[in-house]
């Protein structure tokens, strides 16, 4: 920001509009197509402010743990999913052993921490060895990953787990001994879990209920304050960690491996320890994001989080090297708030509430290409420029 | 013989072996399983014929350094643009095969030159981009299937009589024609050898193996080796690449083509969003790394993945008595693109 001020005192406020404009184009469209789109899906305002509190408390701590990679230089974290499904082990576990409310997120927090440390370990490792591509390697890292938890919580967990193999170990067979989790063909963890004793459990333990209106129309606006406690904290984490001497080296390897790597700083264990931060911080994230939502897609609760959670900062005006705290709530914001709007607002022009459907997952998917091809480009270019500087006068 | 066999186990990569060797005992442990070896031998290979021409496309943009065309959903696009428009039109049989095929080719050169456009300006960064600018247009177009104006009864939602349905048979119009052409044996039965689709495989295998022979393909193989080296000795790095970004989309939609009439449905919407995983893993899976395929990499490698994908859902079964085989095939693709993106091939350029 502040060499935007800089830039107005030398060529006065047009520019410096000019400035923010193209800066916060990102945004500033969404904010455009979402006030088309709000009168013609026909959603009363305090429907749509509840959806917003609601949705930023569920969403904001997953699409915050994308910000300490980035900050370390290595681009948007798609294996963030890894951590997604480490916190779906520790619910999956508290739910079999009937562990409910605070007590039962604390454990799971702390049964999928080892794990999602594990994870992000294998992964910041695998990702050393494809520097420069590790968007793509860690996209499909976690596909693989994916393979494996679905692996476990098929084959190995489960009364019956491990089938017709010799494994009689119960260390290696986990026991699930509570049946409401297994599936009637006797191995296999259910498809939909239903998280009863966890449902809202952070939610609920201090909320603030906001009434309004006139006495005609009133409206009631239920604010989970506890959430926003935690990702209160979190951010402060943050801002906190920055200024610390790892948070630093981690910009500094950001800027530069090299240079980075030739004042002192260990690079690669500064980059795996950027993405294990990552990924047990994604891992507490989809537990809050479950407790809230109080239902469990074993098999693909976590497919769609690395792309929704990517889409949001994204939309919120980040780039592939540079985010924001701010960037984190404005996009979870504008995505949610176009996520509600948009199959109403399709039916309503077209008839046809697919065709909002669509778009909807247009957005998503495109917003990330847009953003990857606008960060490769601008490199691009600036090699290119930095190539005819050497070449002198032509 | 032991520096022989080390060389060998150097040049092919350890995953590869693995995952020959798992094929080879899948085959082997068939028969003490009461699986009929000739029939899975028969699903494999009209399997490979199935998906050939899609694992070839990924050769042309592999040899210019564009990388593994994860983009390829855009070729596929294409190519059931073709598909829907010559049921629209009652094109049948051979000839109908053949009209559909004209019309995605056009479709995907357009297509392919504006993907091209793209992925020269983010150079370093295709594969990612391909990724996601595939299921961009994979969701732009699943708007369209829902507004275009195709009437065709046996295409469009029975009921609300607009939009095409998610999937289409291709029953009655040009389904099997090329996999029945000069067939042996018959469909369901102990042996069936699909030629015709094997011929046009090897027909596409033959051009493009002769395409990188000639000035043009040359060319493309330079700049993918080297493009500094290539823009020194007067070649166009972006018109090379252009070139391959195009060719790799126009097989792209043949390849879907050869695929539907064989599967017998026409797959729209989400239906192409994973396509180029399986191809991709299957070309690497042959040998092929992030910037070098060859032609014995595309058979070698869609027969192994398609021997696994065929092999593990009858073999593990009647084995485990589970169906452990959509993980195997996660694991394996996802292993195998894994094991190719970490592998340090960066030093050798």
């Amino acid at each position: 920001m502040r060499t935007n001020d800089a830039a107005a005192r030398r060529y006065g406020f047009g520019d410096a509009l000019k400035n923010f404009l193209i800066s916060n184009s990102v945004p500033i469209i969404f904010i455009l197509l979402s006030a088309a789109a709000i009168p013609l899906s026909g959603f009363s305002a305090a429907y749509l402010i509840q959806e917003m509190f609601t949705r930023l408390a569920r969403n904001s701590f997953l699409v915050l743990s994308l910000l300490i990679p980035i900050m370390a230089g290595m681009g948007l974290n798609f294996g963030m999913v890894l951590g997604a499904m480490a916190g779906q082990i520790g619910l999956i576990l508290v739910t079999d052993w009937s562990v409910v409310g605070i007590p039962g997120l604390v454990l799971a927090s702390l049964i999928s921490m080892p794990i999602a440390a594990l994870l992000g370990y294998v992964c910041g490792s695998v990702l050393n060895r494809a520097k420069g591509r590790e968007m793509v390697t860690s996209y499909i890292l976690g596909f693989f990953v994916n393979g494996i938890y679905q692996f476990v919580v098929l084959y190995v967990i489960g009364i019956r787990g491990m089938l017709k193999i010799p494994f009689t170990n119960a260390e290696i067979r986990i026991p699930v001994t509570n049946p409401q989790l297994v599936l009637s063909r006797g191995y296999g963890v259910r498809n939909a879990i239903n998280l009863t004793g966890l449902r809202h459990a952070l939610d609920n333990a201090l909320q603030y209920d906001f009434h309004g209106g006139t006495a005609a129309a009133p409206f009631s606006i239920n604010v989970p304050l506890s959430t926003y406690i935690v990702i209160a904290a979190f951010c402060l984490f943050i801002l906190w960690f920055r200024r610390t001497k790892l948070g630093q080296d981690m910009r500094a390897v950001g800027q530069d491996m090299a240079i980075a790597d030739s004042s002192g700083i260990a690079v690669e264990r500064t980059r795996i320890i950027a993405i294990v931060m990552s990924t047990m911080l994604a891992a507490f994230g989809q537990i809050i994001f479950l407790q809230n939502i109080g239902t469990m897609n074993t098999y693909n609760s976590h497919d769609q989080t690395g792309m929704f959670s990517i889409a949001a900062l994204l939309i919120g005006g980040a780039t592939v090297s540079k985010a924001s705290i701010a960037n984190v709530f404005v996009g979870v914001a504008l995505f949610h708030l176009m996520f509600v709007v948009s199959p109403m607002a399709g039916k309503e022009l077209i008839g046809q509430a697919q065709l909002g459907e669509y778009f909807r997952v247009f957005v998503s998917y495109g917003i990330i290409a847009v953003a990857l091809v606008l960060h490769a480009w601008k490199r691009n270019q600036a090699r290119e420029r930095e190539r005819r500087g050497l070449r002198g006068e032509a | 013989m032991g520096g022989y066999i080390k060389k060998f186990i150097e040049n092919a990569g350890w995953p590869r072996i693995i995952i020959g060797l798992f094929l080879i005992s899948l085959y082997v442990a068939a028969p003490f399983v009461n699986v009929r070896v000739l029939s899975s031998l028969s699903d494999t290979l009209v399997r490979v014929g199935m998906n050939g021409v899609l694992v070839l496309a990924m050769v042309p943009m592999v040899q210019s350094g564009c990388g593994l065309n994860f983009g390829l959903p855009l070729g596929i696009i294409a190519g059931l643009l073709g598909a829907t428009v010559s049921l629209q039109f009652e094109a049948r049989g051979l000839p109908g095969f053949g009209f559909a095929m004209l019309v995605a080719i056009p479709i995907a050169a357009v297509l392919g030159f504006m993907y091209a456009q793209i992925l020269n300006r983010v150079k370093g960064e295709e594969m990612m981009i391909a990724t996601y600018v595939g299921f961009s247009s994979v969701a732009v177009t699943c708007m369209a299937w829902l507004l275009l104006p195709f009437d065709s009864p046996v295409m469009i939602w029975a009921y609300g009589g607009s939009g095409l349905r998610t999937t289409i048979s291709t029953e009655g119009f040009w389904r099997h024609v090329l996999s029945n052409f000069l067939s042996f044996g018959e469909e369901g039965g102990t042996f069936y050898f699909p030629t015709g689709m094997f011929i046009f495989f090897f027909i596409m295998i033959f051009l493009v193996w002769a395409f990188f022979r000639t000035k043009t393909g040359t060319a493309i193989t330079a700049v993918g080796s080297n493009p500094e080296f290539a823009r020194a000795s007067g070649i166009n790095v972006n018109r090379m690449r252009t070139i391959s970004v195009m060719f790799s989309t126009v097989l792209g939609a043949l390849g879907i083509l050869v695929y539907e009439q064989s599967f017998g449905f026409i797959q729209l919407y989400m239906g192409p969003l994973y396509m180029a995983f399986p191809a991709v893993a299957a070309i690497l899976l042959g040998g092929a790394s992030v910037n070098k395929a060859t032609m014995v990499n595309v058979i070698v490698g869609t027969f192994l993945f398609q021997g696994i994908l065929t092999m593990t859902p009858s073999v593990i079964n009647s084995l485990l008595q589970s169906d452990m085989s959509e993980v195997i095939r996660i694991i394996v693709s996802n292993g195998m693109i894994l094991y190719a993106l970490t592998r340090k091939t960066q030093v050798k350029r």
